[in-house]
């Protein structure tokens, strides 16, 4: 196991590239919920020159459609979705200033490589405990495309949220490294 | 002819529906205690743990035990010595699942295949339920249900192959299937895999195969052993938990197997998440 860190947001780039594949991190502070229906959003506003919902300088942005809340709680399960599905998008943000994404899955090189490009890392959150990692959301509040619902981007305040590097401005990938080593030819 | 009320298949599926998204049910959580203990990878170990950590939480506090709350897909066994009284049984299903997912603070994920509109101010929420209906001897109504995520169902994969590929034809497939996707689907998982039938009954087949209870023998001898070879088989792949790298990417392998045409070997994988949410109940 790794080295584990606990990280403020918005990252900082010593921050960023100090962790390496399969290092422990718990996060504090402010990130933004995204998955598909918003990263297109945010691209297409890019291209058009028009400013983000948010500023994506230091950002972590965690793929995720949480379930509605309960009337007494600020959000639901809030467990990370399959990232490929934002990766034609994530190298766009990463060059403008994204430095972390949430979610699970293996990215493209293309992904990788703006990673180790533009100093930005891959974060694995645990795919299907949404009870336990809604818990460490302590508010939320959507910033914009409500009409997406549970797609909605959110600005969530998350305490010692736990995540693994799984790939870093080297280049390493926690999901190589880790299936090479235990897959019996 | 026996009668079953609609208003009592409704309030039992809602209430089917209520209880298992917020509780994993036994066969999973011994399944995922076995892996546990079994697994040698120190982070898959942990993510493991987690996953428990996380069903103990949801049941504890009924919170949905993942935010893919899924489509909810029912397999219906109707005895043909019973009627429901007050409506049928394909818009009990649907109203029970509206309601429960609503009520309950469930996901409603299914949308329009091309605008991608959510359908829960249109079609209801969460519908339509995904319904498979068989009819049978007895005077019984018999329903199954599981909460199926999409990640899982994406990796999922349907081939008629020629029928000299034979068994290690079969086992190749499910082996590609599996390694390709990776991390992707939320390993460990169950592999569900249809063999035989057309290219939709194997598919069907795939499906259903996953609501079986995770430790259930199947009760044809030559499956099970072919279960306990592509288990084995899967296992090498060290994939791991949320592939991390371990040696239990695979929980169980149920296999459903049908008559087929002499010219075909249809084979179906459906796939799993570790989050096996299923249930059922009987009228």
């Amino acid at each position: 196991m790794g080295t584990t860190y606990y990280l403020k947001t918005p990252l900082q780039n010593e921050d960023v590239s100090k962790l390496r594949a399969g290092d422990i991190v718990f996060l504090n502070g402010i990130i933004y919920t995204a998955r598909d229906a918003a990263h297109k959003k945010l691209v297409d506003l890019m291209s058009a020159g028009k400013n983000l919902p948010f500023d994506l300088n230091g950002a972590v942005i965690y793929f995720v459609g949480p379930t509605p809340p309960k009337p007494s709680e600020p959000i639901g399960s809030a467990g990370p979705t399959t990232s490929y599905r934002m990766d034609s998008y994530s190298p766009t943000l990463i060059a403008n200033g994204l430095r972390g994404m949430i979610g699970k899955g293996e990215r493209s090189q293309e992904v990788i490589d703006s990673c180790v490009k533009y100093g930005a890392v891959y974060f694995g959150a645990t795919g299907g405990a949404g009870a336990l990692l809604g818990k460490r959301i302590k508010s939320s509040e959507i910033i914009a495309y409500p009409e997406l619902g549970p797609e909605a981007i959110r600005k969530i305040e998350v305490e010692d949220f736990p995540v693994t590097v799984i790939n870093d401005v080297l280049g390493d990938d926690l999901y190589q490294k880790g299936r090479a080593e235990y897959e019996i030819k | 002819m026996r009668e079953v009320d609609f208003n009592e298949i409704v309030s039992g599926v809602k209430n089917l529906i209520n209880y298992t998204s917020a509780n994993l049910p036994k066969d999973s959580i011994d399944a995922l205690e076995r892996a546990m203990n079994e697994e040698k990878s120190p982070v898959s170990r942990e993510v493991l743990r987690q996953i428990l950590e996380n069903s103990q939480i949801a049941s504890k506090e009924f919170r949905p035990l993942c935010q893919d709350t899924g489509l909810a897909v029912f397999f219906i066994k109707i005895g043909d010595e019973v009627k429901i009284k007050g409506g049928n049984i394909k818009n009990a299903i649907n109203i029970a699942t509206a309601e429960a997912y609503k009520e309950s603070y469930l996901r409603a994920s299914t949308c329009h295949p091309f605008t991608r509109a959510n359908l829960q101010n249109s079609v209801g929420y969460n519908l339509p339920a995904i319904i498979h209906f068989d009819i049978v001897e007895g005077n019984k109504i018999d329903i199954e249900y599981a909460a199926k995520g999409g990640g899982s169902e994406n990796v999922s994969k349907a081939i008629v192959l020629p029928p000299a590929s034979g068994t290690n034809g079969i086992i190749k497939f499910v082996r590609e299937t599996i390694s390709k996707a990776g991390s992707n689907p939320c390993p460990p998982l169950t592999v569900g895999i249809g063999i035989g039938g057309t290219f939709e009954k194997c598919a069907i087949s795939s499906k259903h195969a996953l609501f079986r209870d995770i430790g259930s023998i199947n009760p044809d001898p030559e499956m099970a052993e072919l279960e306990n070879i592509i288990l084995e088989d899967l296992n090498k792949l060290g994939i791991g938990s949320m592939g991390m790298g371990g040696t239990k990417t695979v929980l169980a392998v149920h296999i459903e197997s049908n008559p087929c045409h002499i010219a075909s070997l249809p084979v179906s994988v459906n796939v799993q998440c570790h989050s096996s949410r299923h249930g059922h109940i009987t009228f």
